[in-house]
């Protein structure tokens, strides 16, 4: 007997097909896996880290593998908000799902030029603020490790950005539930989390860091535990959903993350290991309802027994 | 120009030779045809069962078999990955993404083309060797290494080029680095090039120098293979660029290698 399934998720006025998203940073925007998967399929996608202004990011060696996880040191390498408008945009417009922005800047002024060009999008439905790069110098993080510079940023965009504003956070924190509280109160439709965990590679022989800037982000399944007490507690303190990431490597890992509280998800180092992976996410997430008799795959948000 | 589509998919491995303790030919085939496969093409394989080699691991296909839809890969042992994939038998399966990257240049109007390799970085020159040879070129192809033991597959480059040889111990070949190698002295108008980040750029150098037109292949550490991730990027003279989908091959005058 087949089961009629219900995958919809709401995030904001965001209509999601299935819960699943590529995270930012590890999907390029798009094109890049189209060889492998159809996009379509997605329930959204939020594209590379995007500035104001062109940034080319740090020097090589800017990523070591680690067990089980990787360390990145990018630092937002991309070709600034006017090519992203003018030259890519356009060839990835036509996408039948939700293509988020990930928005970033160096000072309050650059977030708010950033958002308001991609508000002009027509087939931009939302953004994801990033308040939580660890591998620039100014900026990034910064905001997103203290309450009152993450709702100075928060605040300021979404007063020009008027679509979904998604918030993504730092879990290079204390208290990464106290942070999701703040920007809820002042307009975050949704939080993603976790960014990546700031580590450092060192190669015993030559004693020398694995990356140019010492320090980078970790990702990957060592990360998921963290990623899980996160979303977790951070469900206990906001009403908006959140779309959970960290070391997602299959359906099961994303059902894990749905229980712990997480409306949606985001895979993100699993698409370097597998380039179809995200297919086959959605394809078991909905084996996974018929199996447990879930019709409607809201029913496994922060669904976890705790008794 | 015209690519066929990038593949993720299960091949069989067909034969895993082994040349000494260090080196292994890795022959993997394909159920169906094989895409357009280009000398300097690289593949990720996926090794599976280990937390330590949780990304793929990027490697030059050495030669293509597309009669038989198989191609080969030459594999130095260098870390776990490497060491895990060197226990393939027969008939095992592997994932592998291929074909990634952009190739060499083999359209050229070079008639004294010399291929420079060391170590394991011979391994795309022997299908570029092979490609040449279609084209009416026959290559000197210059094989270096630290020992006897990194200077293999002789007899396979010998089919398609004249083989010479320098190890820095001189236990065979001349004695010292490839770029003090006499074959320098004769007439050349391109130089391909694979092998140490050291041994590239003082390659570059001479063909600098005596303004021979030079293309590199470049060997970053990557994650996606695809131009997703951004982080195998080399310096160029227009910025960052991916060493995975803007290379692996490089004309070396596109580079910022500060060749004087």
């Amino acid at each position: 007997m087949d089961m009629d399934l219900n995958t919809r998720i709401k995030i904001g006025a965001l209509d999601l097909k299935n819960p699943v998203m590529t995270a930012s940073g590890t999907f390029g925007y798009g094109p890049e896996f189209e060889d492998f998967i159809d996009i379509n399929r997605l329930g959204g996608i939020v594209v590379k880290g995007t500035t104001l202004h062109h940034r080319e990011g740090n020097p090589y060696p800017r990523m070591a593998e680690t067990p089980s996880g990787m360390l990145n040191a990018v630092g937002l390498q991309n070709k600034g908000v006017d090519v992203f408008c003018n030259e890519i945009y356009p060839n990835i417009k036509h996408y039948d799902t939700n293509i988020l922005v990930n928005v970033s800047g160096s000072t309050v002024e650059e977030y708010i030029a950033t958002a308001e060009r991609i508000n002009e999008l027509e087939h931009i439905p939302g953004i994801e603020l990033n308040i939580s790069c660890p591998n620039v110098k100014e900026g990034g993080m910064a905001f997103g490790t203290s309450c009152p510079s993450a709702v100075a940023v928060t605040h300021a965009v979404r007063e020009v950005y008027k679509k979904t504003m998604v918030v993504k956070l730092s879990p290079n924190v204390t208290n990464i539930a106290e942070i999701a509280k703040a920007v809820q109160d002042v307009g975050a439709d949704g939080v993603s989390l976790i960014n990546t965990l700031l580590g450092i590679a060192v190669n015993a022989e030559t004693r020398k860091p694995l990356l140019s800037t010492i320090t980078g982000g970790l990702s990957g399944p060592a990360v998921k535990p963290v990623a899980l007490r996160m979303v977790w507690q951070v469900s206990k303190a906001v009403n908006i959903p959140i779309i959970g990431m960290g070391g997602i490597m299959n359906a099961t890992d994303a059902i894990e993350f749905m229980l712990a509280g997480a409306s949606a998800i985001q895979v993100g180092t699993a698409n370097f290991i597998d380039p179809t992976v995200t297919m086959k996410i959605v394809d078991g997430i909905e084996d996974y309802m018929r199996r447990h008799g879930v019709s409607d795959v809201n029913d496994l948000i922060g669904a976890m027994i705790e008794d | 120009m015209h690519t066929d589509k990038k593949r993720a998919e299960d091949l069989t491995v067909v034969e895993n030779r082994k040349i000494n303790k260090d080196y292994y030919v890795l022959k993997l085939g394909a159920k169906n045809d094989l895409p357009q496969i280009l000398p300097g093409h690289f593949v990720e394989l996926l090794v599976e069962d280990t937390r330590n080699a949780f990304l793929r691991r990027p490697i030059s296909i050495y030669d293509v078999q597309s009669e038989c839809n198989s191609f080969e890969l030459l594999i130095q042992i260098v870390g776990e990955g490497t060491r895990l994939m060197s226990n393939l038998q027969s008939g095992d399966t592997i994932n592998v993404m291929y074909p990634l990257g952009n190739g060499f240049t083999t359209k050229t109007n070079a008639k004294n083309v010399l291929l420079v390799g060391g170590g394991v970085g011979v391994a795309p020159l022997l299908y570029l060797a092979k490609q040449l040879n279609e084209k009416g070129i026959r290559p000197n192809i210059l094989l270096g290494g630290r020992a006897a033991d990194n200077i293999i597959e002789i007899d396979n480059f010998s089919k398609y080029g004249e083989v010479f040889i320098s190890t820095e111990d001189g236990s065979v070949g001349e004695k010292g680095f490839v770029t003090q190698h006499s074959v320098l002295n004769k007439e050349i108008d391109k130089i391909y090039t694979c092998g140490p980040d050291l041994m590239m750029r003082a390659v570059a150098d001479i063909a600098f120098k005596q303004n021979i037109d030079c293309e590199v292949s470049l060997e970053n550490m990557m994650a996606c293979g695809i131009g997703a991730c951004l982080c195998c990027v080399t310096d160029t003279k227009e910025g960052h660029k991916c060493v995975c989908t803007d290379g692996p091959v490089f004309n070396t005058k596109e580079l910022k290698w500060n060749l004087a």
